[in-house]
């Protein structure tokens, strides 16, 4: 018995590379995708519902909610802050996992893939898993007439970045741990979850005591809320946009880096 | 079956640099503890390279520098003509790899491990898909093709990690242990299977606890002992160089082996609790001259001198961690 085809193995180019890595993470995710689908997608809808429509109709449009109906004023930022829960949760356990329990990111350093061509591939596979989710909740939210103009498409932009900004240092931190995991319920107590209650999803941040609000301007989520309700709305100025579009970048790019340098440091030992 | 090995490949790469291994004062640190300690090798194209050494001898850090996973920390190594250090994916696109241990995608089939793993080296899906038909066929997990790995017995995750790393066809395979936790059915199909590999003109790199399989399956061998190579050879030098055609053990059950009664009666003599071994050309001619001298052991066995012994007597009896 001899293979027909015969192809000798090579070196990808990196960009190739990076998507056999991505190609990867697709063929492990897609055996319970439902699962995740679930949390991503009907889990904000269902906020949506419960908030948006049930609670939100007990508040009357108002200077706070920019004179929108609640739920419209509620849905871009809701976008966000659910995109950062999704990110936050595939940047810790998969990727402890990949090195740790299922040792297969060891397995990957033995054939051409480089740590860095891993690490990039890792990143743009959270990146595209947001985008689907993310554009499946603005979608499902438009036909529930949460969605007032197109300008949603930049909230749709400003989810993704904002989530990347968190996945990046979070995937870097995951890869250099060496633990069972226990700081991620940590991550998810005292970072994740209070920064999606207090960072202007659910109301404006000057409805928070004064010293407060310095620790939410610090956040990402808190960024990407004021991008993707300036482009919902329209409501954008220059100066606070590219702002809040420099932050969040910076964060993406620092933590691209920590995380090519935590991948190399954990494979090439 | 017949793997795609290229034989004119592995011709050329020997013409070109004499070696498909050379390493020349290589070293492996980690923090202040030094694993590997200057050491020097060279395998050459074609043949079964082996290394033997006890746990924490510095086997695995030696294996994973040569597969190009783990940096070197001083000396000079090239494999396959390269220097890892610069040509680290070149060289690992050529390279079979079997770590020590399994690190297979445990909740995916036993198809989809080989269709993933032959992607990352540049192969389309429909040579992966056709390939992985073959080596399922190779490591006779055909039955479980479809099957999660995780449920898997270790001996057919082991198979499965073999078959995995012959995915990209490669001129070099280096594995670090392969044999450990196979049934003795399994080891023998896997020896029949590198035997092939060879005929083919692949280059194994093996690491084992078994002196068996290293008489098997060697041309040649080094024994390595805390980080450095004590020994080098072929299994047949290495027994003739540090033990002795046959082995005389005389078992005392009752009295302490008298050592003092035995002296003279062979080339060496070593001393164990209940036995004493005598290293000599002739085991039977050692025997009667025990008895002659009024030595009455429980029970005698004269045997040949095996790696076993040599092994022993390199690295000695006692643990070392
Ligand atoms: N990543 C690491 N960090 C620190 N020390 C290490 C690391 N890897 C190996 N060592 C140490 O280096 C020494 C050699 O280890 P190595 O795994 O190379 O031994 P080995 O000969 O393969 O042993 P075994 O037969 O048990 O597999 C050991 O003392 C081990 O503890
Ligand atoms: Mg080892």
């Amino acid at each position: 018995m001899t293979t027909t085809t015969r192809e000798r193995a090579r070196v990808c180019p990196t960009p190739t590379a990076v998507w056999l890595v991505v190609e990867g993470l697709w063929t492990w995710y897609r055996r319970n995708w439902r699962s995740s689908a679930v949390s991503s997608v009907v889990e904000p809808v269902l906020f949506l519902l419960a908030l948006g429509l049930g609670f939100g109709s007990q508040i009357q449009p108002s200077a706070a909610t920019g004179g929108l109906p609640y739920v419209q004023y509620l849905a871009p930022a809701l976008v966000v802050a659910s995109a950062l829960q999704t990110a936050a949760f595939e940047s810790t356990y998969p990727v402890l996992a990949a090195f740790k329990w299922n040792r297969t990111f060891l397995g990957i350093a033995s054939t051409p893939i480089t740590s860095r061509q891993l690490a990039m591939g890792q990143l743009l596979w959270i990146f595209l898993r947001l985008s689907v989710s993310s554009a499946a909740f603005l979608v499902v939210a438009a036909l529930l007439g949460a969605v007032t103009s197109v300008g949603v498409i930049g909230s749709l932009f400003a989810a993704l970045l904002t989530a990347m900004a968190l996945a990046a240092p979070l995937v870097a931190y995951s890869a250099s741990l060496d633990t069972e995991g226990q700081q991620f319920s940590a991550i998810f107590r005292f970072i994740v979850v209070p920064m999606t209650v207090f960072a202007g999803t659910f109301f404006p941040v000057d409805q928070l005591p004064a010293w407060v609000r310095p620790i939410v301007w610090l956040t990402p989520l808190w960024h990407g809320t004021e991008l993707s309700r300036a482009s919902a709305f329209g409501t954008g100025e220059l100066l606070p946009v590219l702002g809040h579009l420099v932050y969040l970048t910076a964060l993406v790019v620092i933590g691209a880096r920590l995380a090519v340098r935590t991948f190399t440091r954990r494979l090439e030992v | 079956m017949r793997p795609a090995i290229v034989p004119d490949v592995v011709a050329e790469t020997a013409v070109r640099d004499g070696g498909l291994v050379r390493a020349r004062g290589l070293t492996k640190q980690f923090g202040d503890f030094e694993a590997v300690r200057g050491i020097d090798l060279d395998v050459e194209p074609g043949e079964a390279f082996g290394f033997l050494g006890p746990n924490g001898a510095g086997k695995s850090s030696t294996m994973r520098m040569v597969s190009c996973v783990s940096p070197r920390t001083g000396g000079d190594l090239t494999v396959l003509g390269m220097d890892p250090r610069t040509q680290g994916p070149d060289i690992r696109a050529r390279l079979g790899v079997v770590p020590q241990q399994d690190n297979l995608d445990n909740e995916l089939t036993v198809r989809q491990n080989l269709h993933i793993y032959g992607r990352y080296f540049g192969l389309s899906k429909a040579h992966v898909r056709a390939k992985a038909v073959e080596l399922l066929d190779f490591a006779q997990l055909t039955d479980r093709a479809d099957a999660e790995v995780e449920p898997l017995s270790g001996g057919m995750k082991r198979r499965l990690t073999i078959a995995r790393s012959l995915i990209n066809d490669p001129e070099l395979l280096l594995l670090d242990e392969p044999t450990t936790g196979l049934d003795p059915q399994a080891r023998h199909l896997l020896w029949d299977r590198l035997f092939r590999l060879r005929q083919q003109g692949v280059t194994l790199i093996i690491t084992t606890h078994y002196m068996d399989e290293a008489e098997q399956l060697c041309d040649r061998l080094v024994v390595m002992d805390g980080g450095k190579i004590v020994a080098e050879g072929s299994p047949g030098e290495l027994i003739a160089r540090y033990c002795s055609r046959e082995v005389l053990e005389l078992r005392f059950v009752t009295d302490k082996p008298d050592a003092a009664a035995a002296e003279g009666l062979a080339d060496r003599i070593e001393v164990l609790p209940d036995r004493l071994l005598l290293y000599t050309s002739d085991g039977e001619a050692s025997l009667a001259a025990a008895h002659q001298r009024g030595l009455a052991p429980a029970s005698s066995l004269v045997r040949r001198g095996t790696l076993e012994d040599v092994f022993l007597r390199l690295t000695g009896r006692t643990l070392v961690d």
